[in-house]
């Protein structure tokens, strides 16, 4: 049954899911009228192994978690079981993909994706008669 | 406050996890009398060598002061607050998606007899707490010279 993995063909394995198995983090996601603010949580992973890709519409965002461990350390009790972080998100087309500007504080990572100059909101008069 | 669960993965993985588990005799699945150990927040990963017993909790975006941790009678303690970040009712805002925990919280550890009340070091680096106790050093395994 273990066997499963070498069966697979290596193009298969590259893109499914299964075969880079990662957390998906919780993530609040708020909108107002000037763009979108997503806040992720990604505890774990230092600076350098945030990864952020924007590709067409779709947003990927990826860690690797890497923590001091002493040597010899056998782990007894695991709610965290893997050591990547992994989630996509589709972006819509109102959204100025070119200017996400993102922070990454803690653990903590908070992108700001403005919108497009055109689509944000203008107050149509409405003529009454 | 309830909170479902931390990082859920996708629906395989756990499968995967569950048979896994099984396999090996069950895993960690017997209940705490401390209710529920999994599904909290901060999610906890907790492990041991000869010399020490290591603690990590997976609390990102605290400010450090609100932090507190105890250890009193083999007992570990992590708590603190994590400010919202989400906007008034009444803020010309909408909320699409809101998973992020806030809030006070609390969670508890118990910790091998052996260790050294004494001996503990705390860091809270990239979100996580990294809490580590040494064990007493009567416990650490010594080789015995045979003559």
């Amino acid at each position: 049954m273990s066997d499963n993995a070498t069966l697979r063909r290596p193009e298969q394995a590259e893109t499914s899911p299964r075969a880079t198995e990662a957390l998906q983090p919780p993530v609040d996601v708020v909108e107002d009228s000037a763009g979108i603010t997503l806040y992720a949580d990604l505890p774990g992973v230092p600076k350098d192994r945030l990864h952020l890709h924007v590709e067409a519409d779709t947003l990927t965002i990826e860690g690797e978690i890497a923590l001091p461990a002493p040597e010899g350390l056998e782990p007894f009790h695991s709610e965290v079981g893997l050591a990547r972080y992994r989630r996509v998100f589709t972006l819509s087309k109102e959204l100025d993909a070119e200017r996400v500007a993102a922070e990454f504080v803690q653990g903590v990572l908070t992108l700001r994706i403005p919108k497009v100059e055109h689509a944000q909101p203008r107050r149509i008069a409405v003529q009454v008669g | 406050m309830f909170y479902r669960s931390l990082f859920p993965r996708d629906v395989f993985a756990e499968l995967d996890r569950i048979q896994r588990g099984l396999q090996q005799g069950g895993g960690d699945l017997s209940p705490s009398i401390r209710g529920s150990a999994r599904g909290g927040y901060p999610a906890l990963n907790v492990g041991s060598t000869a010399r020490s017993v290591e603690i990590y909790a997976f609390a990102p975006g605290i400010d450090p002061a609100t932090l507190d941790v105890q250890l009193e009678k083999g007992v570990l303690t992590i708590a603190g607050e994590r400010a919202g970040v989400l906007p008034p009712k009444d803020a010309p805002a909408t909320v699409h998606i809101d998973e992020r925990f806030s809030g006070r919280f609390r969670r508890v550890v118990t910790l091998p007899d052996d260790v050294d009340p004494n001996a503990v070091e705390a860091r809270y680096t990239d979100g996580v707490v990294h809490v580590s106790v040494q064990r007493k050093a009567a416990s650490q395994p010594r080789r015995i010279h045979v003559q």
